[in-house]
């Protein structure tokens, strides 16, 4: 489905907009209230951005010292230079443990490499145990938001998916909904036989893995089965352990509006002792995926020093009317529209740049700064330089004539006086199906300046 | 003060009233106005499309026009065509016309933040009979962050009567070419502004660009509205 239809259904889906508008809000609300609590809102967004483009720069230094120190712990590391290398990785990992049954914790990274869809080729079943993620999976369907998977899902709908799905009585009530998903969910924990999970943060100094969570989920999946598979971008490393006190007050407040969340798992290595909670076996997998690409110039490495909140999905005035799916993204939203074109290639998503009304509400909640409109900016300059998607070869040639004639004031004037004294009025079916055009002025600044303005009032 | 003007082509082409108010506000308020009509556009619409090779050349052209003219201040009744020549620098690799790009931008102010932040003025002098909202355009409201200036300006007009959006800080959806790219979305986003104009009971909703004054005006015209779109240069130079 192209963006255009993808938006399209979006706007004539009551429910999707109810569901999108109620939740987009909230979040939004919930963000700010939590932000007032920070002491240093602001200096922590500087002190965060400063940290991330300084581990960015010394990026491969940084992955070193983390994996050594992760391997001394008793973690193994695995790179995986693109999806197909990290479905590999995790699916022999799988096989050789004899898995069947796997859980997972809300992971993006494994969205992005599409690894459910991997294992299942192996015959291993992977099970979503974040309630969200489980609610996606149970429809059948792919997140929408980068923390709310089920964010375009009205309660009703949920309560029918799972009355049909779960074999339950229908029920509008969140608690017991709630209760149908954990119960179902509680069974799998105990017979899976590896779980896998993403990663926050990494912190090279200790080797120790950060996962935030709300629902207990991600700490029974990296610690009930005896192996968990850890999959990390390689731009989620920080350097030190302390750098998590800034990176902690900006995450929950951004992306939930909670001041922490309920659950901060932070692994580092094997359980040592057989009377130790955590895993036997712990495996880190390294993603590239593109990234390393990103890094050679300062305006598209910003966009590695994403965090993964969410916040700016929420201010996004595009995001707010059509929500995730119609990005046809992995990623959806501003963040996606930037990381997306750089992680796939532009010429596989050259429409992503374009889903933006450049506003810059994106760039002023990022906890991180990332400037987002600037990256928008340097993509739609490389679409148009490299050709990238469709033709465009009406507009190619308006924007030739635009540049000829603002390059010549007297043609300029000629061309808009002719407009005016023809009356011509541009074919904008796009515009005209909904607004009314405002007609060339009768006079134009220039001529009403020549007539008396330049003089006026003036002795 | 020695102003030159920078119309902008919207505004020259659409919205005169806007310029010329400005023009007479800034004599109003002791400023001598400069006009150098060899300008054109400024090269926003094909910046914020891709089209950077013409948007360089457009760029070139308004530093070349606006270096001669020596002013010193350059006004424009438009946040985002100011911000257009704010970003100016980046479109070059080279060393001394980044250079020239940075000094024309120093140089270069939005109509209300010239006047409340460079001359220190509130009160134009204006009045105008009415309940006035401001619509907060994006770029003038966070690449350049002016939000107060205006807002101080109207409380300022006598007979006027300043009332505030829920929603005053919302893209309009307009965004130069996104409005006939994704027309649906724009019109989506537009429809929430205009419904919050609506139920706010007023006159007229005001801003500082003529773009979103068209995207709003239109679909507020379209809708049988009787709120008027108004430019802030239009109220500030009523007097009467």
């Amino acid at each position: 489905m192209t963006f255009e239809a993808g938006a399209r259904a979006a706007l004539s889906d009551a429910q999707l907009r109810g569901a999108l508008r109620h939740a987009t809000t909230l979040f939004a609300e919930k963000r700010r209230a939590a932000m007032a609590t920070a002491p240093d809102w602001e200096g922590a967004r500087d002190r965060a951005r400063a940290i991330k483009d300084e581990t960015l720069l010394h990026l491969d230094r940084y992955l070193d010292q983390f994996t050594g120190n992760a391997e001394r712990a008793g973690a193994r590391t695995h790179w995986a230079r693109d999806d197909a290398e990290a479905c590999e990785i995790i699916g022999r990992i799988a096989e050789q443990r004899g898995a069947r049954t796997i859980v997972k914790s809300k992971s993006m990274a494994t969205e992005e490499i599409h690894l459910n869809a991997a294992l299942a080729r192996r015959g291993i079943e992977p099970i979503e145990t974040d309630l969200g993620e489980y609610i996606i999976q149970l429809a059948g369907e792919t997140p929408s938001h980068i923390v709310a998977p089920a964010i375009h899902k009205t309660r009703g709908q949920i309560a029918a998916l799972f009355a049909e799905k779960l074999g339950i009585e229908p029920s509008d009530d969140a608690a017991a909904l709630t209760a149908a998903a954990r119960q179902a969910l509680r069974r799998r924990f105990a017979e899976a036989d590896l779980g896998i999970s993403g990663v926050n943060f990494a912190v090279a100094e200790t080797g120790t893995i950060l996962i935030l969570e709300n629902e207990g989920n991600a700490r029974l999946t990296t610690s009930v089965p005896r192996t968990h598979i850890a999959l990390m971008g390689i731009e989620k490393v920080i350097p030190r352990f302390a750098d998590l006190e800034v990176f902690l007050q900006l995450l929950p407040r951004s992306g939930t509006g909670q001041v922490l969340t309920a659950y901060q798992s932070l692994l580092t290595g094997v359980k040592q002792r057989p009377d130790d909670e955590g895993p036997e076996e712990l495996h880190i997998v390294l993603l590239d995926a593109g990234r390393s690409r990103m890094l050679a110039a300062p305006v598209t490495r910003q966009a590695l020093a994403c965090i993964r909140c969410g916040a700016c999905l929420n201010a996004c005035p595009v995001y707010r009317q059509i929500g995730g799916h119609a990005y046809g993204s992995v990623y959806a939203g501003p963040i996606g529209a930037v990381l997306t074109p750089q992680l796939i290639g532009i010429e596989r998503s050259a429409h992503l740049p374009y889903a933006s009304s450049l506003c810059g509400a994106c760039r002023d909640v990022c906890p991180v700064k990332i400037d987002i409109p600037a990256l928008l900016l340097h993509l739609r300059g490389q679409v148009i330089e490299q050709r990238a998607g469709k033709s465009r070869f009406l507009e190619r040639l308006a924007f030739r004539c635009y540049a000829a004639v603002m390059a010549r004031p007297r043609v300029y004037e000629w061309t808009m006086r002719l407009a005016r004294i023809l009356r011509i009025v541009p074919p904008l079916p796009a515009w005209t199906k909904w607004r009314d055009l405002r007609p060339l002025a009768p006079r134009s600044f220039r001529e009403e300046w020549r007539a008396g303005l330049r003089d006026e009032g003036v002795s | 003060m020695r102003v030159s003007l920078f119309v902008t082509c919207l505004a020259d082409q659409i919205w005169p009233s806007a310029a010329i108010g400005a023009v007479r506000v800034l004599r109003r308020v002791g400023c001598s106005v400069e006009f150098d009509d060899r300008q054109t556009c400024c090269g926003q619409p094909a910046f914020n499309t891709g089209y950077r090779a013409e948007a360089r050349a457009l760029a070139r052209r308004f530093i070349e026009i606006f270096e001669a003219a020596g002013a010193d201040a350059i006004v424009s009744p438009s946040g985002s065509c100011t911000a257009m020549v704010h970003h100016y620098s980046d479109l070059f690799e080279d060393a001394a016309w980044r250079a020239r790009a940075k000094a024309v931008a120093e140089r270069t102010y939005e109509l209300s933040t010239f006047l409340v932040n460079r001359l220190g003025v509130d009160d134009v002098g204006a009045s105008f009979a009415g309940r006035l909202t401001w619509h907060d355009a994006c770029h003038g409201l966070r690449d350049l962050g002016l939000k107060s200036e205006p807002r101080r300006l109207l409380r300022h007009v006598r007979g006027a009567e300043l009332v505030e959006l829920p929603n005053a800080e919302s893209c309009c959806g307009f965004g130069g070419t996104f409005s006939v790219k994704h027309p649906e979305i724009s019109v989506a986003m537009l429809d929430e502004k205009v419904e919050a104009i609506e139920a706010a009971g007023v006159d007229a909703v005001v801003s500082g660009d003529a773009s979103c004054l068209m995207q709003i005006g239109g679909r507020l015209s379209r809708r049988g509205s009787s709120v008027r779109a108004l430019h802030l240069a239009d109220v500030l130079a009523s007097t009467a």
